[in-house]
């Protein structure tokens, strides 16, 4: 792919321009969040020309947002942040993704690196039989057609119910993993029938189950606030989406999206970004599928969630209380969700789009729980196998700059076969096992895939999301074993 | 004559497939396609299914092509290495699609592919190539 060659400008440290009259059709500027040194390689594949793409949708304000993990998606940049007015804007499956509501959690542990270690090897080995991962999996949970449409309206607390976790679980999870307006009705027949078999699965590619330690904590009391108490303490994540169920949402409404164009005549630069009147038929039928998938995703996440506990705690030996499993934070990076938010001074409702991009509210903020009202909404950035990843706060800036969103991982900077031509699945297991952190993987060739090395250093990424005042570092974690599916 | 090849992207993967006609590039999408999810070396053609589809023009029917072979991936873990495509035009097409249920035991199964997409999406009758890029 060529380099991007198109026109941007410095504003500051962490901004960078698309003027809109880069291109004849850009309603907006584009607005991307990076270094000196990310903006060189930002540039060489056409994720910037996706940013200005974005920019010719109808009804968007402020910028067409790229954050710091920006790379070159469909349509969409991966890391994009898109707003359209409810009452004249549109909606764009392709701004949410084929795994709608892709997400991640972090639960706390009451126990420390030198309690853990010793078992890594049994414990990760437990977790990767706990949770089905890899192609072609599917999961212990037995659906009837029935149940499908249960889950895809009460998501999370469906899972809670039937017994797999806790109620808290709810109120740390962002919009308590039950998105209001899901109607089953809106997802088709096809997309059910690939949901059924795959409640509970990790799915493949970058989904994981991670156990890590905590090594650097910046705000104590945020931190402390969180359940994150020490260095050293060991923490659980979980990270996966809807699986084929969104997968077929995005098909099916990406399909009806480029025919409502024709109606609404609508024009944009990329198929993909087909989109329709938020307010339409068509915009309010993908909203209520959209939010069915993203239910069954949260659904998916919490279940997964009750394998992880379960075998964590059989391995060492204790009670899920003692073990003090809570669940920190559930956020997700693929969703478009209606919003309030303050445009030239007056409260607007808005359809905010992100793609790649996790909320950040700030403190005080109707939608965050309330036991994090006074510091922030928590924001998970889970980075590439070998390194770190981080725990963020929401932030006022956040609110006023980016629609109240901000980053959503480390971002793929090298193509998979690059990977695989300079890694064998063996030489990546090998290297991490060096560093201390023990893999399972379902498939060789895809972990070499998701070589470390195929990403950005997240710590640089956090930087600029820190540094442009969009969140609030709070922790930094670090892997000791890792299940990738 | 080559039947594909991989193009590269940073998240995901893109592929360009040839044929004589266009019919058969379609086919070598989809053998392209199944050849990044598994290899196909040792999938047997042991099961058919007849894949029917109707789209409003061209782009879309490739569109739906492709991710109608994931649908049957996803319910029946199906892994397609044959194709005969029956009949075909611009709006419908009429498929054989032979292979084997996914045995992890036997089949060395490689990347997920969630979605073929719309970006780049390029049907070129000139040629009879074809280009997609899949969301991995």
């Amino acid at each position: 792919m060529p380099k991007w060659e198109g026109k941007l400008e410095k504003v500051d440290e962490f901004r960078w321009r698309i003027p809109k009259s880069y291109k004849k059709g850009m309603r907006v500027d584009g607005l991307i969040y990076a270094d000196e040194g990310m903006v060189r390689q930002i540039i060489d594949d056409q994720a910037p020309e996706q940013v200005a793409n974005v920019a010719f949708l109808p009804g968007i304000v402020g910028s067409s947002l790229a954050m710091p993990d920006i790379h070159w998606g469909y349509g969409f940049a991966i890391g994009g942040v898109a707003a359209m007015r409810v009452s004249d804007g549109v909606i764009s499956p392709g701004g949410v993704g084929f795994d709608i509501n892709c997400g991640v959690r972090i639960m706390r542990t009451n126990l420390t690196r030198e309690e853990v270690a010793p078992g890594i090897k049994e414990l990760i080995d437990a977790l990767f039989y706990a949770v089905p991962s890899g192609l072609g999996s599917k999961g212990k949970i037995k659906l009837s057609s029935r149940e499908i449409d249960e889950v895809l309206v009460r998501g999370s607390r469906w899972a809670v119910e039937k017994g797999y976790g806790r109620p808290e679980d709810l109120e740390t999870t962002e919009e308590r993993g039950e998105m209001k307006g899901a109607d089953p009705q809106r997802v088709s027949q096809r997309a059910k029938e690939r949901g059924i078999p795959q409640l509970g699965t990790l799915g493949s590619g970058n989904h994981f189950v991670e156990v890590a330690v905590v090594d650097e904590i910046y705000e104590p009391d945020i931190a402390r606030a969180m359940g994150m108490d020490r260095v050293g303490q060991v923490m659980l994540y979980v990270h996966c989406g809807s699986r084929g169920l969104g997968h077929q949402v995005a098909d099916d409404y990406i399909k009806e999206m480029v025919r409502a164009m024709q109606k609404y005549g609508i024009e944009v630069p990329d198929r993909q970004l087909a989109c329709a009147p938020v307010d339409s038929p068509e915009g309010k039928s993908y909203l209520a599928a959209m939010r069915c998938a993203a239910n069954y995703a949260w659904a998916n996440r919490q279940c997964i969630t009750y394998g992880v506990r379960e075998a964590f705690c059989r391995v060492m030996g204790m009670k899920e209380s003692e073990a003090g499993l809570q669940l920190i934070y559930d956020v997700t990076h693929n969703i478009a969700k209606i919003e309030d938010h303050e445009v030239d001074g007056k409260k607007e409702k808005l359809c905010v789009h992100r793609k790649g991009a996790t909320r950040a509210f700030p403190p005080g903020h109707p939608d965050i729980p309330q036991k994090y009202a006074n510091i922030g909404q928590p924001i998970l950035i889970p980075g590439d196998m070998g390194r770190a990843s981080y725990v963020l706060a929401g932030t006022e800036q956040a609110m006023k700059e980016t629609f109240g969103s901000t980053c959503h991982g480390a971002g793929r900077m090298q193509s998979r076969s690059a990977m695989k031509k300079q890694f064998s699945g063996r030489e990546v297991l090998s290297a991490l096992e060096a560093r201390g952190i023990t893999v399972r993987a379902g498939s060789m060739s895809g972990l070499a895939e998701e070589a470390p090395e195929a990403y950005k250093d997240v710590e640089s990424v956090v930087n600029v999301a820190h540094g442009a005042g969009i969140s609030k570092k709070v922790a930094r974690t670090r892997p000791i074993a890792v299940v990738k599916g | 004559m080559k039947k594909y090849e991989l193009i590269e992207h940073t998240s995901d993967i893109g592929l360009l497939a040839y044929g004589k006609t266009l019919a058969e590039a379609f086919a070598n999408a989809a053998g392209g396609m199944f050849s990044i999810i598994a290899e196909l070396d040792n999938v047997k053609e042991a099961e058919s299914r007849r894949v029917e589809i109707s789209a409003d023009d061209v782009e879309g029917l490739l569109f739906e092509w492709l991710n109608s072979l994931l649908y049957y991936f996803d319910v029946e873990t199906l892994l397609f290495s044959g194709f005969e495509i029956m009949e075909f035009g611009d709006n419908r097409m009429v498929a054989e699609c032979r292979g084997e249920k996914c045995d992890p035991s036997r089949h060395r199964l490689k990347t997920g592919v969630k979605s073929a997409t719309y970006h780049m999406l390029e049907v070129d009758r000139q040629q009879n190539r074809v280009r997609v890029i899949f969301d991995i």
